[in-house]
């Protein structure tokens, strides 16, 4: 499945569009991560626990994404945009959509 | 009296590690920039599709944590308003790494372009342990003949 979030193809022609496909995530992080997580406000930084965690978080969102584009029978998704939201405490969620397309060899 | 004196521990030992894990954050930027450059990041939407080439999502993401002295001299720049350059700094450098960390993706599959970079920021956890995260992502070009790439006119 060919994912990216331009419009245009080189030497393939959309066939037909499938209308929008999304993927969502919500996760939220141990206790333990939260203690680092204090420590390092202290002395700031980068939080690698959130960073790791987020990343797992949206490849799980993409991995829905392309699920729901494959039963439709798509080649591609387009235009794919990822959205992040704290949506309560200590919980983020990660949104993942894009137009599913079929494509031709032009 | 011993509150004071444990705020003004927590103070220097933020301005301490802070200023010094920025100093060494920036110089490793810089360097890493330099490297960086040879690979485009673009913001046009539109690439040439009169050649060929694959094209691949790539994203790069941080999340950043304040240092205590940060955080409180912003607290005192809100009393009187201003620009909070305290926290400038901090998301400059986030933004700069989330971008070097895309760059690093893609330099890995071996793009010659990087079109329509998008970046995304937001705040997460709550109370306690704020933070940012900052996320860069967009589409890598990657030709089998990279000179095919150079001779895009973006």
């Amino acid at each position: 499945m060919l994912l990216s979030n331009l419009e245009v193809l080189p030497e393939q022609t959309i066939v037909r569009h499938l209308g929008l496909v999304q993927g969502s995530s919500v996760r939220s992080k141990h206790v333990g991560r939260d203690l680092g997580a204090m420590f390092k406000n202290l002395v700031g930084g980068e939080l690698k626990g959130y960073t790791e965690l987020l990343q797992d978080s949206r490849e799980e969102a993409t991995g829905r994404l392309v699920e729901q584009a494959r039963s439709l029978g798509a080649d591609a998704v387009l235009n794919v945009r990822y959205s992040t939201s704290s949506i309560a405490a200590g919980a983020a969620e990660i949104f993942v959509y894009g137009t599913a397309v079929t494509l031709a060899p032009r | 009296m011993y509150q004071i004196y444990g705020v003004v521990a927590l103070l220097v030992i933020g301005y301490g590690f802070g200023q010094l894990a920025e100093r060494r954050h920036l110089k490793s930027l810089i360097a890493r920039e330099r490297e960086a450059n040879a690979l485009p990041a673009i913001a046009s939407r539109f690439p040439a599709t009169d050649r060929a080439y694959r094209q691949q999502l790539v994203g790069g993401s941080v999340v950043i944590a304040s240092d205590y002295f940060k955080t409180f001299v912003s607290g005192l720049i809100n009393l009187f308003g201003g620009r909070v350059t305290p926290f400038e700094s901090l998301i400059d450098r986030a933004r700069r790494e989330a971008l070097l960390r895309m760059k690093a993706e893609a330099q890995e599959l071996g793009a010659g372009y990087v079109f329509n970079v998008k970046y995304e920021t937001s705040r997460i956890g709550a109370g306690r342990v704020p933070a940012m995260e900052v996320l860069a992502y967009g589409t890598a070009l990657i030709a089998d003949e990279p000179v095919a790439l150079r001779a895009t006119n973006a």
